[in-house]
């Protein structure tokens, strides 16, 4: 089946691959931030995976020196199926290089996760925020900050507490 | 004086071109997003879209609201076809926690979608019109949406932000109303949609305005992920109600239009195709709701379907499962999903990772209009600026997805 052959030619073509899961409802896989442009490109080329679905980040404060989990959900049009690609990178230093080269979708989807986690995308042309203002120093989606602004003073919580 | 965050071009003061700022209040836009162009006399030299004006963090909220109230965060995405995100996001859990409906609840879901469908792109073309400078198809064909909202509000009570249907079915089964309503829809509307198209499909401004304007190629849509109606009017036929069929669309026998050129008028052919594929698809459920057992609504999962009050007042299971469910004690599955279903626009995706507490871990909504507003520059760049407001209000942005 052309999912085998897949973690047939990444195991042996890429080091870094490795925890190829079949158990939830799309199969996903995990490499590194340096071979993730080489593993996109091959599957590109070889395996028919021209679609990008969606780019997006996870946070988990508990895996230590891998907090940040970048996602990438690409999708194979003819075959009609999909992969997950999850890459982990130190929340000290998220640096992963940018998928805009291969496809022009990743443009926004990146901006987005640098938005919301401050995931840095090495060569991307105009890594700015997008839907946050630009002055916003912090990365909401992150979990130590809460959902409400906790420097406002005009709200009082004891008569509408949650 | 607050000082302003658009950022004008460099030098652009003593230019010959002149800065112009389409938005965000704008009556072209439908919703909230700005456009900076620089133009030189009518040619757009370059435009630098910004978004961000109705960002409401739905997706840190998600994180905090247990997986039924999540609902109401869902409608406001594509608030002109709000039920097809709220059964979107039921069929996503039931897809976690491994859930299976009974075929009526499929066929009485597919019937809202595709309502919901032809809904969101009555406003599209009626706008197209509208941005051109036809009023009166938009006055007209209106009315059918206000039949459509009589059958959304006999089912769930509101007519926009529908909150419509629960994981594991509907809150309450379609009512005589809900069934005069639906059939005098259908009695209406094909005559409607053969007006509207009579007054714009092949009248000589609207061609003129909208033939060639605002191309985009099928390697190009690809390239930028487009999906649905875009897509398909550039000659890519994916629908993800044909490529991963959910909700028994299956069982439906209807065709995908695709367009061959990319530009304005095939997007409006599409989109009209599409709502007389949707009204088929009506037809045909309500024919196979006939022989269907008329009193299933729900599928039996106690754990997330909240029992009838009378037994929650009688029994005491129903009492225990009514507590659970409200507290969030209910046993959702950890692990991680991601489902799409085709929206009016494309391929609305919700990836949901959870750790098997009351609320999702992280629940992310992979919105086409964010995705294809993008290759907006790519599509006007290079021409005029009237084709330009065109090809805006024919990729359909609507700003609620678009910022999320």
């Amino acid at each position: 089946m052309q999912n085998d052959n897949i973690n047939e030619y990444l195991s042996q073509s890429f080091t870094s691959f490795k925890d190829w899961d079949t158990t939830s409802d799309v199969v996903s896989f995990q490499v590194s931030a340096a071979q993730i442009i080489d593993v996109l490109t091959s599957l590109y080329n070889e395996f028919g995976y021209q679609f990008l679905t969606d780019i997006t980040a996870v946070h988990y404060p508990d895996r230590s020196k891998e907090e940040l989990c970048v996602v990438y959900h690409l999708h194979n049009l003819r075959t009609r199926h999909r992969l997950r690609i999850k890459v982990y990178l130190n929340i000290e230093q998220p640096d992963i290089p940018t998928a805009t080269t291969l496809f022009s979708a990743a443009n926004w989807m990146e901006r987005e996760t640098f938005d919301f986690f401050g995931v840095q995308f090495i060569g991307h042309p105009d890594l700015t925020r997008i839907l946050n203002v630009e002055d916003m120093d912090y990365f909401p989606m992150r979990k130590e900050y809460p959902m409400e602004d906790p420097t406002r003073v005009d709200k009082d919580d004891e008569m509408f507490g949650r | 004086m607050s000082e302003h965050h658009i950022k004008l071009p460099e030098g652009s003061i003593g230019k010959q071109t002149t800065t112009i700022n389409v938005g965000p209040t704008h009556p072209a836009t439908h919703g909230v997003f700005q456009n900076i162009m620089e133009i030189d006399g009518e040619k757009i030299i370059k435009t630098v879209p910004t978004i961000g004006y109705i960002h409401r963090a739905f997706e840190k909220i998600a994180e905090r609201r247990p997986y039924y109230q999540v609902t109401t965060l869902t409608d406001r995405l594509n608030y002109c076809s709000a039920p097809i995100n709220n059964i979107g996001w039921h069929t996503t859990v039931e897809k976690l926690a491994k859930i299976e409906v009974p075929k009526r609840v499929d066929y009485m879901r597919v019937i809202i979608m595709e309502l919901a469908r032809i809904n969101d792109h009555i406003i599209c073309n009626s706008i197209m019109g509208v941005d051109t400078g036809a009023l009166t198809p938009f006055t007209y064909f209106f009315q059918e949406r206000e039949r459509i909202y009589d059958i959304f509000e006999s089912i769930c009570g509101s007519r926009l932000t529908t909150n419509i249907g629960r994981i594991g079915g509907f809150e309450r089964n379609f009512t005589e109303d809900t069934w005069r309503y639906i059939d005098r829809f259908v009695e209406s509307f094909p005559k409607m949609i053969d007006e509207f198209e009579k007054l714009l499909t092949r009248n000589r401004i609207f061609m003129d305005r909208t033939i060639d304007a605002g191309v985009i190629s099928a390697e190009r849509a690809l390239n930028y992920s487009f999906t649905g109606p875009n897509l398909r009017a550039s000659g890519v036929d994916y629908d993800v109600r044909v490529h991963e069929p959910y909700s028994s669309y299956d069982d439906f026998d209807f065709n995908i239009p695709v367009g061959k050129k990319g530009d304005v008028y095939d997007r409006y052919l599409v989109r009209n195709l599409e709502m007389r594929e949707s009204y088929k698809i009506i037809l045909q459920a309500i024919e196979k709701m006939k022989e269907l057992d008329p009193s299933v609504y729900h599928a039996d999962v106690p754990e997330f379907y909240l029992p009838e009050k009378d037994d929650v007042y009688n029994q005491m299971e129903a009492l225990i499962y009514h507590f659970k469910i409200i507290m969030g004690e209910s046993d959702m599955p950890a692990g991680e999903v991601y489902h799409s279903v085709e929206g009016a626009n494309g391929e609305l995706g919700y990836y949901l990772i959870s750790d098997g507490g009351r609320t999702p871990y992280r629940l992310h909504f992979r919105r086409p209009c964010f995705i294809y507003y993008q290759a907006f520059p790519e599509l006007v760049e290079g021409g005029l600026l009237s084709d330009a407001i065109v090809a805006l209000s024919s990729i359909n942005v609507i700003a609620g997805e678009l910022d999320a």
